[in-house]
């Protein structure tokens, strides 16, 4: 033992304090380079992939680059009027230019995402340029009427910086006007607020059909002794473990007119065989098909949270007089929200994010907002909007997810 | 959950009333999967019961769709993919994830949240994001349409199970053993073998089937990235309920079925060697 004023040392005569602080960073550099290649890998193919693909919800590069000329004559445009002949040289310029270098496309559908009928007046002025002789500023309008009106101008100015709020806006169902005006999108564009809303209300749904069927089984998992419940407890797994695809393929083979469901109603004589429920490509296929899906996500967090319930509890409220139920209500219940939490929570973000499901067996009626991400990303090609969607079902997800984290902790979460 | 003896008449009622809904639910759960194994032997390109299925007479049972997916080169094709892809991917998410899970369930991991929520995060965005991020990024360092994209976009998709199944079981380890071992004389190399491997095992392979039935499963990255030669077992899956709705899927689901039953075999026995080893006494 030193005397007391003396300050603690190692064997090797170092304060104790400092050899301390050396073996503690010793092992947070250990412990952070043991965890850098997986963090850079993630970075690089997950993180950085997204962040990149969310930015192009913003990114607004075409006018900028492919009609240089024509947005530096703009510049001085008193926007009262159609503009003179120089912005239609610049113009002329810039088109040929892009004719030549082959990239007018993008040009075109950019502004055509803005005013309809701009796609055909790029390509079709484009294409007669070559025999078009100075001053262009009639012909080209007589080539196509857009140029002559005052709004096509308005939006190329508008258009012409980096960065643009479109795509949002026609994620939520909003374009800008001409004037810079956010108004509501026509009718026949007013599609992507109603599938946003649906599918909340849709994954709600899920989420408490998922909740009322599981309850009972985590409540009776958790309540039979362990022999039992590991045997039942396959049953939860078995789907859990199961190809999604085989779970929504085996559930087209039961809904669908033709199917099994439909024939045993026949055959029983419930219904006519003219008169076969319509179950599937529908609201009602993809509520049935993903609540099957989802359900093992809410009974096991439900049940590791009954498993911790002492049942002395339950036996105390009954012996003190209160009647099952009351007693079940009053101190079982308000025990397992928790656990009804943690799943509703995961079900619910899981559900809206799905693609596959409402996809084969959703139809028209039961689709998602995840089915028209893909549709803008493979069909329409209009990327942006595509990105716009994605950056707010993401947000979404995020906030759900945040929450979820805070209650429970994403690493307390039992994989089976 | 026996019947207690003072138990009222309603409560007995009840009981069975309860027991009665379970059955039900369990019916629901998984009454699906097991009605697509008689499916799968219809002789008729139905994907309902025929009569003499019902009648149990032997000409409404055939192999025709077994056979049609053994012969078939393209779902031949599409399963060594799966196994291609999923077992590369499996061996890259668990390598870097396992490593990972031993620096993460260190005490003096810095900013431990904040790395283990971006570990996870391939878990929580929408596949759909994912895959069309990755569509983008893999098409621009022309990774697009080759094996090695879709095995590392899988192997990102799978490290979330690996991490979280690894430090599950490192969290439940007792460091002691390691200074036990130490003190009996054994070098750092011989204890983790001997004694920090064989008591991590069984969450590393636990998270390892996750990761490849991750993969094995996975439709929307593969229908993003990967050309005509990487289609996969679940892209088959996709494009023939879509467009040439025949009973080979349902020979095919009924072999996942299968192969799902017995990983959950594989997953009980490693969790029952994991409690054994621990010490803990299983139920």
């Amino acid at each position: 033992m030193s005397d007391s004023a003396a300050p603690l040392t190692t064997a090797d005569g170092v304060p104790l304090k400092v050899s301390l602080r050396r073996a503690v960073r010793r092992s947070k550099f250990k412990a952070l380079l043991l965890v850098s290649p997986l963090l850079l890998f993630l970075m690089i193919a997950f993180v950085i992939p997204i962040f990149e693909m969310l930015s192009r919800s913003v990114a607004n590069p075409e006018v900028v680059n492919h009609l240089p000329r024509t947005v530096a004559a703009l510049e001085d445009w008193d926007r009262q009027d159609v503009p003179g002949e120089p912005v239609f040289e610049a113009l002329v310029e810039d088109l040929l230019e892009g004719q030549e270098a082959r990239n007018l496309g993008l040009l075109a559908s950019r502004l055509n995402y803005e005013r309809s009928g701009m796609r055909s007046a790029i390509n079709r002025t484009a294409r007669g340029l070559r025999t078009m002789d100075p001053p262009y500023r009639e012909g080209v309008i007589e080539a196509n009427a857009r140029w002559g009106e005052l709004d096509t101008w308005k939006i190329i100015q508008r258009e012409a910086r980096l960065y643009t709020p479109s795509y949002y806006l026609a994620a939520v169902d909003r374009q800008l006007s001409p004037d810079g005006q956010i108004t509501r999108a026509p009718d026949n564009l007013q599609i992507h607020v109603n599938l946003f809303w649906r599918t909340f209300w849709m994954s709600g749904l899920i989420t408490l059909m998922t909740l009322l069927l599981g309850y009972p089984i985590a409540f009776l998992l958790a309540s039979l002794p362990l022999r039992h419940s590991n045997l039942l407890m396959i049953l939860v797994l078995l789907p859990f473990w199961t190809s999604l695809l085989v779970r929504t393929t085996t559930w087209i083979a039961i809904l669908q007119s033709q199917g099994v469901l439909n024939d045993v109603m026949v055959f029983l004589g419930v219904i006519a065989d003219e008169a076969r429920w319509q179950m599937i490509h529908n609201k009602i296929g993809t509520v049935v098909a993903m609540t099957h899906i989802l359900l093992p996500f809410m009974i096991l967090p439900l049940y590791s949270v009954m498993k911790t319930i002492p049942p002395s509890y339950m036996r105390a409220a009954r012996s003190l007089g209160g009647k099952p139920f009351l007693s079940f209500r009053r101190v079982y219940f308000p025990l397992t929200i928790p656990g009804m939490a943690a799943g509703g929570i995961l079900v619910f973000i899981l559900s809206i994010g799905y693609y596959i499901t409402p996809a084969l067996v959703g139809g028209q009626s039961g689709r998602f907002i995840t089915n028209y991400i893909a549709y803008h990303m493979q069909t329409s090609l209009n990327w942006g909007l595509a990105a716009a969607i994605a950056s707010i079902l993401l947000l979404v997800v995020v906030v759900f997810y945040m929450v979820f984290n805070r209650l429970i902790g994403v690493d307390k979460v039992k994989l089976g | 959950m026996a019947i207690p003896s003072y138990a009222t008449r309603g409560e007995r009622i009840w009981y069975y009333v309860f027991r009665g809904i379970c059955a039900l639910i369990f019916l629901f759960l998984i009454g699906p999967l097991l009605i697509i194994i008689p499916l799968s032997f219809n002789a008729q390109p139905y994907f309902t019961f025929s009569q003499e299925m019902l009648t149990f007479d032997p000409a409404g049972y055939s192999l025709r769709w077994y056979q049609d997916f053994f012969t078939s080169s393209r779902w031949l094709n599409a399963i060594k993919n799966s196994f291609i892809i999923g077992i590369a991917s499996t061996i890259l998410a668990t390598v870097l994830g396992t490593i990972a899970a031993l620096g993460l369930s260190s005490r003096h991991m810095p900013a431990r949240g904040l790395v283990m929520a971006l570990l996870i995060s391939p878990m929580i965005v929408p596949l759909i994001i994912s895959a069309a991020a990755m569509f983008f990024f893999f098409s621009r360092i022309n990774l697009a349409q080759t094996y090695l994209g879709v095995i590392l976009a899988h192997t990102a998709l799978g490290i979330p199970f690996v991490v979280i199944t690894v430090t599950a079981t490192l969290s439940s380890f007792d460091t002691t053993l390691i200074r036990a071992a130490h003190s009996l004389g054994a070098n750092p190399t011989r204890t983790f073998f001997k004694v920090v491997l064989p008591l991590v095992t069984p969450g590393v392979v636990s998270g390892a089937l996750f990761a490849f039935i991750t993969s094995f499963d996975e439709v929307v990255v593969v229908l993003f990235i990967a050309g005509p030669e990487q289609r996969t077992m679940p892209i088959q899956m996709w494009s023939g309920i879509r467009e040439q709705i025949s009973p080979t899927i349902l020979a095919v689901a009924t072999l996942l079925v299968l192969l799902s039953m017995m990983m959950l075999t594989t997953l009980e026995l490693l969790r029952r060697r994991g409690e054994r080893l621990r010490g803990v006494t299983p139920g």
